[in-house]
């Protein structure tokens, strides 16, 4: 222990470093505006005004933009499990002509930068008259490569034996899936849910771009837009960023070993 | 932070599929065609996802940016649009700040998370809280997280500048500041150097500070990974053989490393070339930061697109920059690759 000091004087020093930046938001978020924005900078703040979370929630429409993240991170994660599950089953047990192509076509998606498709994508979406809709912000995001590959390993991983006995048992490809597949797969299942729920609740670029009234914005364009209308109200800018960055840091706090492990599994196989 | 088509943020995620590589077919007997129905109408939701908004609209992107498009499609002018992005001062600056961000950020990210990565690796205690604390950022939203920092970097309420003058450093401008560090340094003499040496400005470095910030935890958590898969016996034989820690870290861990640092190096590059989520929050979008000091060509694509409604021009930057970074991932593939040992 005795020689681990300076090492631990080291990771403390940096985990300060990593925390405050949360400390500060939070502490700021309850200081009224003269403290906040008063020198020298206090580290607790002298007066709790607790009603900055109820200004900050009612100088924008926060709820809506809450329940239009949780509609649009949601609806990818479902239907990223259910397309990836069913297509990473394919790819792990069935074997079907063309499967090279398909799998050459799944891989170069892979390689396209977001920003190319922008413009095309943001053309047919509203050809499709999906502009401005709960559609074109899921349907797009609805099939996930990762989810597909990472998926297929844990499939592949599945006893042949177990299939054959599953078919004496008169059990069929969906029932297998469901029954057998499925349920061994679950720790993949879970990592990929969380990071397409995470990714789908940190999207701004997207959102920006096909969605336009207030009434469709998602948290992180509400947020943005938010920062620029309340110009110079520091702690409700502090309180708005807490109670966007709060569901996230609830759910890492419960489900961190499947976050961790997930992204560590993507770099292993690097 | 990386992003791509799947995942949008999520870009380390997705790029790590692309370097893993695909087993070999493991077919036997050519597939029956009820094989390969059941095949195709298994694969069809995913199929449809991705063709329709992913792989067509490649082509579809390809086709726009051959015309002069806005709000609707003009008349065709072949590769115009590429050739007055590439004659455009605009696009060579926002080329610059993309370079200068990766450039800071790549080394930035990956010596801090070598470093974090090995000393966690060590026996201590208390490492499973270490993790958490360096992760937690990586976790949160980069919009409300830049959100918080440009706060910290205020430039006259920011707590940094007030630490700074605690120990005599005078009040910097941050994210406002367009000259660089050098400039700010060298005052008049600065003025005698070409444009590219004197680096990004003091606006753009914050940025860079923030994303080392924010992206640290996913850079650690690769490294222990990578750590880990070292064997314990190879340690064992060099303590044996008389290696002392240093030489340990130079000769083994490092090299049996070197895989999970490319790896990191890769992801870290595509990342980098399209970051736009800090930038738009932490600096003004309209302007491109103080001076347009911090557009970067994701940024450019962003305006032309958005602002300017120029549909056919902001498609062929958009190849451009996907050019750029498929032209660096072949780059480090072949220069870097070569120099990566695997076990």
């Amino acid at each position: 222990m005795g020689g681990n000091l300076p090492l631990h004087l080291v990771l403390s020093v940096g985990g300060v470093l990593m925390l405050f930046p949360f400390y500060w938001m939070i502490v700021t978020s309850f200081k009224g505006l003269d403290e906040a924005s008063g020198l020298p900078p206090t580290l607790w703040p002298a007066s709790w005004q607790w009603d900055n979370y109820i200004r900050a929630w009612q100088a924008a429409p926060f709820g809506r933009y809450f329940v239009n993240t949780l509609i649009v991170a949601g609806g990818q994660t479902l239907a990223v499990l259910v397309t990836s599950t069913l297509a990473a089953y394919t790819f792990a047990r069935v074997g079907f002509r063309g499967k090279n192509v398909v799998f050459i076509i799944f891989l170069g998606t892979l390689m396209i930068p977001l920003e190319v498709l922008l413009v095309p994508d943001f053309i047919i979406l509203k050809y499709l008259g999906w502009y401005d809709t709960y559609l074109a912000l899921i349907v797009p995001f609805s099939a996930s490569v990762f989810a597909i590959f990472l998926l297929r390993q844990f499939f592949l991983s599945i006893p042949n034996e177990l299939w054959d006995a599953a078919q004496i048992d008169g059990c069929g490809r969906l029932g297998f899936l469901w029954r057998v597949a499925v349920p061994l797969a679950k720790p993949a299942l879970v990592t990929v849910g969380l990071l397409t729920f995470h990714a789908g609740w940190n999207s701004l670029l997207w959102p920006l771009i096909v969605t336009g009234s207030t009434d469709m914005r998602v948290l992180q364009v509400g947020l943005t837009a938010f920062q620029s209308d309340a110009r110079v109200q520091y702690h409700l800018w502090m309180a708005a960023a807490t109670f966007t960055i709060a569901p996230m840091l609830v759910i890492f706090l419960f489900a961190q070993r499947y976050f961790i492990e997930g992204v560590a599994r993507a770099g292993i196989r690097g | 932070m990386i992003d791509a088509p799947a995942l949008e943020g999520g870009v380390e995620e997705v790029a790590a599929v692309a370097v893993a590589t695909w087993p070999s077919s493991d077919e036997q007997a050519r597939p029956g065609w009820r094989e390969t129905f059941i095949g195709y109408a298994y694969l069809l939701p995913a199929l449809v996802v991705l063709a329709g908004f992913h792989f067509i609209p490649i082509l579809y992107a390809l086709y726009i940016s051959l015309f002069n498009w806005r709000i609707r499609q003009g008349p065709f002018v072949g590769l115009d649009n590429y050739g007055s992005a590439l004659t455009s001062p605009d696009f060579w600056d926002a080329l610059k700040v993309s370079v200068f961000y990766a450039a800071g950020v790549i080394p930035g990210t990956l010596i801090l998370s070598v470093l974090i990565g090995y000393a966690l690796h060590q026996r201590i205690g208390g490492r499973a809280i270490y993790r958490l604390v360096y992760f937690i950022p990586y976790i949160t939203p980069v919009v409300a997280a830049a959100l918080v920092w440009r706060w910290i970097f205020h430039a006259q309420y920011g707590i940094l500048n007030f630490v700074l003058g605690l120990v005599g450093i005078a009040p910097q401008g941050w994210l406002q500041e367009p000259s660089s560090l050098i400039e700010l340094l060298l005052s008049q003499a600065a003025t005698l150097l070409p444009g590219w040496l004197i680096g990004p400005s003091e606006a753009l470095v914050s940025i860079m500070i923030f994303t080392v910030w924010h992206a640290l935890g996913f850079g650690v958590v690769i490294v222990l990974a990578g750590l880990s898969n070292i064997p314990q016996e190879l340690y064992d034989a060099a303590r044996v053989d008389g290696a002392g820690p240093w030489r340990i870290l130079w000769r083994i861990t490092l090299p049996l490393l070197s895989p999970t640092l490319f790896f990191l190096t890769i992801v870290s590059t595509i990342g980098a070339f399209q970051s736009f989520n800090s930038i738009y929050v932490m600096t003004d979008p309209v302007h491109g930061g103080p001076l347009g000091t911090t557009r970067n060509v994701t940024m450019y694509i962003f305006q032309n697109f958005f602002e300017f409604t120029k549909l056919g021009y902001a498609s062929a930057v958009a190849f451009l920059l996907f050019f750029i970074i498929l032209g660096l991932t072949v780059l480090q593939l072949r220069v870097l690759g070569r120099r990566v040992h695997y076990q």
